[in-house]
This record gives C-alpha cells, sequence and structure tokens, in this order.
C-alpha cells in the first residue's frame, strides 16, 4: 500500500483508518490494532506538525506485508530534524506552545519492534517501523475469553 | 471521526466523559471544551471517564498535562477512569501515573477525590 496526502490536519485519521484496513486479513488483537493506529498517529502527526512550517508538503505512509510482518514508512519531504537522537527523548518538544508531549517517538518504539529514523536538515524525515502479528494459533485461540 | 464530550458537576468535581478519538485534529477542540467548563462549574477537581474513548494518541496526553498544569497551583486533582489498556501503557510509558490516579469509574474517583 502507499497513501499520500497532504500534511494537513484531520488526515492523521485517515492514515489510521487505511492501515487499520490493510492489516484487516491478519485478524490482529484489539490491542495489536490500537498499539499500530497508535503508531501510525504519531508519526503522522509529527509529519503534520513539524515539516512544512512554511506551506504545504506531501506526507506518505508505506505498508508491507511479508507473512505476519508488516513494515511501514511514514516519510515526508519536509524541514527534517537537526537532531534525531535528541528528537527522539521522552519529553522532547519544540511544539510545547501547542501542549504536545513530547512522547510520540518514546510510543513508537513501544508499540512496534521497531523504529528507524532517518532524517536530516532540508532532506525530509523517513520514519520504518515493524510489527511482527502474533499469528492467530489454537494457543492464543485459547486464551480469548 | 470525532470525539465526543459531555459533563456533569459533582460537587467540587467535573466529570468528563471522552468518546470517539482524541488525536491532534481534535486535541484544542477538548481543552477548549474542558477549561471552558472548568472555568464556567468553578471545580475544584476534573474526572475524565474514558470508558468510551475508542483512540488516543500522544495528543491526549498533552491535554491532561496542560489541565493538570492549570488545576494543581490550586490543589486540584485529575483522576481518570475507564482507561483501556493500550491507553493506559501510554500513561505509564509519559509517567503521567505520577499527578493523575486512577481509578475504575466515576464512583471511585469521586470517592478518591473525597467527593461525595
Amino acid at each position: 500500500m502507499r497513501l499520500s496526502f497532504l500534511a494537513r490536519k484531520g488526515n492523521e485519521a485517515l492514515a489510521r483508518m487505511a492501515i487499520a484496513a490493510f492489516v484487516a486479513p491478519l485478524d490482529p488483537t484489539l490491542d495489536e490494532l490500537a498499539e499500530l493506529k497508535t503508531a501510525v498517529s504519531e508519526a503522522v502527526t509529527n509529519a503534520i506538525i513539524h515539516a512544512y512550517p512554511d506551506g504545504e508538503g506531501w506526507v506518505s505512509v508505506e505498508a508491507v506485508l511479508e507473512g505476519d510482518l508488516l513494515t511501514l514508512v511514514v516519510r515526508d519531504e519536509g524541514v527534517g530534524i537537526a537532531d534525531v537522537e535528541e528528537a527522539r527523548q521522552p519529553l522532547f518538544t519544540t511544539r510545547a506552545d501547542l501542549e504536545r508531549s513530547g512522547m510520540g517517538f518514546v510510543i513508537m518504539e513501544n508499540f512496534m519492534d521497531s523504529v528507524e529514523v532517518e532524517s536530516s536538515p532540508g532532506k525530509g524525515t523517513v520514519v520504518r517501523m515493524t510489527k511482527r502479528f502474533a499469528t492467530r494459533s489454537s494457543d492464543r485461540e485459547a486464551k480469548v475469553e | 471521526m470525532a470525539v465526543h464530550l459531555s459533563h456533569e458537576l459533582r460537587g467540587t468535581a467535573l466529570i468528563v466523559r471522552v468518546g470517539g478519538e482524541i488525536d491532534h485534529a481534535v486535541a484544542e477542540e477538548v481543552r477548549d471544551y474542558l477549561d471552558t467548563w472548568l472555568r464556567r462549574s468553578g471545580a475544584r477537581h476534573l474526572v475524565l471517564n474514558l470508558s468510551d474513548l475508542e483512540f488516543m494518541d500522544s495528543s491526549g496526553l498533552g491535554v491532561i498535562l496542560g489541565r493538570y498544569r492549570r488545576l494543581a497551583p490550586d490543589g486540584g486533582r485529575i483522576v481518570v477512569c475507564g482507561v483501556n489498556s493500550t491507553v493506559h501503557r501510554m500513561f505509564e510509558l509519559s509517567g503521567l501515573y505520577r499527578i493523575v490516579s486512577a481509578a475504575a469509574d466515576e464512583d471511585a474517583a469521586l470517592a478518591e477525590l473525597g467527593v461525595a
């Protein structure tokens, strides 16, 4: 799947709905689905808030499923991040004025299996995440109440 | 997709029930609703009932932290109830439970605040 949309407030929900539909064939648990939607929402919100301070631009979400492994890439062509390590720290935010919590990357890291960020000033930002979904085994069915 | 908000004043506590989705697109609406009704009601404490919440990302954390900063100087407290497992993990990760209490439901939240 590749989905592109303008970096505008409101398109976070579009990205969440698209990714939820994309993984539906895996029959994810409610928790897995909520974790994935939250991680996508964090990455896309970052792009919407930060990438294009002086105008409009595009954000894309690419998703690939290989068996039970989802690879997800959220990409923008905006201003980029000067210090990625700093940006990933808990509570780091440049938009306290918007009451942003600075927890976006921490949540992505905890809700996905891996998170890689490639960014440099003027070159845009690419966030690549993976998540492996537990297959619906008889073992797991037994735990459903 | 949208957020649904309603409220009820119980003694010194404003109960706000949040349903639907909280993300960046609606964070300002939620913040304005909470600030408006906290001001109009004169409530000291805030109970957030999240049992009908279908989705929340870190935008919600920012809104709760902001209300804490507003209420805490006057001794006001925030209690959340009806928290689902994913949101619970976000609250744990962010350290929100150091400043906000959790309760099972509205009655337990009011008891926690000493509001009968």
